[in-house]
């Protein structure tokens, strides 16, 4: 049942976007972000979307993945959308008036408006999370924030600690799966009884879980030390981050729906 | 009656994904009260999850689980019950250790099952005894005693529940040799003292011939074989074909063998090949 759990939606692939540099895709999301936000109109919007939908279609990612990153989100692009239905007010006469509830047409388009960009927003944020591996992000980030080492921020030890814990989320799970079998196995309730009685039924649960997880921080530490590792201090890394002429064309194309919105924007002001 | 009797049972993962497998595929065995039962079978053959369920901690896709007669999904069985009827204790068992002594640890099952403090008392110290715990233990924090040792305190913690049948995952995996022979040592007793079915998972040819009455085979998540011991390692060289091992002195049997030495094809104990090999000398000598 705890297997079921998917952490860090990655599906392995080969396509454009998965070679791409990941810190590239990183600020290529945030830059996408800021263009669905300076959009104001729905041509823009659209330049927008087609663009993230192409994006999905070299990726290699089924167009179901689209949807499953929605559905968690849904009450949310629900609630946004019914508060522009009702409260956006318009200058023409109301499409629909019953009793408290006026719905105008400007309500109508807004609503449509942030659906489509909320859409957008999160179904672009999931491509990254789709064609990147965990580990590959955690070491862009740590590239991405270097420049903070100048003030004292200690980077690579927080990337390394992501690693870590992305790393071990799966062995955890597994580990508490089996911890609650065999307390089951003696007789543990953890379904009945109030709030009281299964905050105490987990107790036999927790304890064997961070003694189990306290015993394999020490291991890790231990093997770490063993292969002189003594923090990012001149290590290289394994992947080498290094920009294709890929990440350029991409990037260059994302600029290109920038300035189109951005003129846009001045245009139909 | 049967102890234990499964029926069909069959057991998927992940239906109606394309990740869809049959861990446990239409197995029906019956184990009779009394048995110590090895099951034997290669990494992945479906031994863990199938004795999963005979206490119910994994749902069957299909087919029936009877404990002591009584089908474990029917309406009128408390799965509470059926949990205290079969004892399970796991791979790593000692990884389920969590009380501040090693006396509440033991209890937590009886105090599970709602007894009284005098019989869990009782019960705590007989479990103590047949695990061969000593007294001067029982206050001492599980988290300080050793391998060998916490792996027998989670034992006692499952047989304080006096179960009627003890299913056991690899009791002696990962021990060193004085701890395995210890803990196999201990259930052995305790089988033959309390009449307890049991049922042993176990890697360790040595272990099933010298403990079990019968082997279970698995192999691919189906029943390979349900015989008595003796016929299971007779067939050798099946055994190695699915992937299995057979005792080393199996083994050197057939090595004699190839080699023109016939000691005979039943040869899974140390002290009847060497009763073989003896009486070939000897009548060797004697020639």
């Amino acid at each position: 049942m705890l297997k079921d759990i998917t952490i860090g939606q990655y599906f392995p692939g080969n396509s454009v976007i998965h070679r791409m540099d990941s810190r590239f895709k990183i600020v290529l999301d945030i830059l996408y972000v800021v263009i669905l936000f300076l959009a104001n109109n729905f041509i823009s919007l659209a330049v927008a979307g087609i663009f993230i939908f192409m994006a999905y279609g070299v990726s290699e990612i089924k167009p179901v993945m689209m949807f499953k990153s929605l559905k968690p989100l849904l009450p949310l692009i629900l609630f946004t959308a019914a508060l522009n239905l009702f409260f956006v007010k318009g200058t023409d006469e109301p499409l629909v008036s019953w009793w408290i509830i006026n719905i105008y047409q400007e309500g109508i388009s807004t609503a449509v408006f942030m659906i489509v960009r909320i859409i957008c927003l999160i179904v672009g944020m999931s491509l990254l999370t789709y064609t990147t591996s965990p580990i590959v992000l955690t070491d862009a980030i740590e590239r991405l924030l270097s420049p903070l080492k100048k003030i004292k921020l200690p980077v690579h030890e927080l990337a390394m600690m992501m690693t870590i814990a992305l790393r071990f989320i799966p062995t955890l799970i597994e580990e508490t799966d089996k911890i609650m079998s065999a307390q089951k196995a003696r007789g543990a309730d953890l379904d009945t009884g109030g709030l009281m009685k299964r905050a105490k039924a987990l107790v036999p649960i927790l304890i064997p879980l961070f003694v189990s997880a306290f015993k394999r921080a020490n291991e890790l530490a231990m093997a770490m030390e063993c292969r002189c590792y003594r923090g990012g201090e001149g290590r290289t890394k394994l992947r080498q981050l290094k920009a294709q002429p890929i990440d350029y064309i991409i990037s260059l194309l994302m600029i290109t729906v920038l300035g189109f919105v951005i003129v846009d924007n001045i245009v139909f002001v | 009656m049967n102890a234990v009797e499964t029926k069909k049972l069959t057991y998927k993962y992940s239906v109606g994904t394309p990740f869809e497998t049959t861990a446990v595929d239409n197995v029906s065995v019956s184990v009779e009260l009394g048995e110590f039962v090895g099951v034997i079978g290669h990494t992945g053959s479906g031994k863990s999850t199938f004795i999963q369920h005979l206490n119910g901690l994994l749902k069957q896709t299909s087919g029936e689980v009877y404990i002591n007669g009584r089908n474990i999904r029917s309406k009128d069985v408390d799965i509470k019950e059926i949990r205290f009827e079969a004892g399970l204790v796991f791979q790593y068992s000692e990884y389920q250790l969590f009380e501040e002594t090693v006396y509440k640890d033991i209890a937590y099952g009886p105090k599970n099952m709602g007894l009284s403090k005098e019989e869990i008392d009782k019960r705590v110290l007989k479990a103590a005894d047949e695990m061969g715990i000593g007294r001067e233990l029982l206050d001492r924090s599980p988290f300080d005693l050793s391998g060998g040792q916490k792996r027998r305190v989670a034992l006692a913690g499952v047989i304080a529940m006096e179960p009627k049948i003890l299913i056991l995952d690899e009791p002696a995996a990962g021990l060193d040799p004085s701890g395995r022979d210890k803990v196999l040592e201990k259930i052995s007793e305790y089988h033959k003292k309390s009449g307890t079915t049991i049922l042993l998972v176990s890697h360790s040819m040595e272990d099933i011939v010298k403990y079990a009455d019968k082997v279970l085979v698995m192999n691919r998540g189906q029943l390979f074989c349900y015989e008595n011991t003796d016929k299971v390692f007779s067939m050798a060289k099946e055994l190695q074909m699915i992937g299995l091992d057979v005792p080393q002195i199996t083994k050197l049997a057939q090595l004699l063998f190839e080699n023109g030495i016939d000691i005979g094809q039943d040869i899974y104990t140390v002290e009847r090949a060497k009763e073989r090999i003896m009486k070939i000398i000897k009548g060797k000598t004697n020639a």
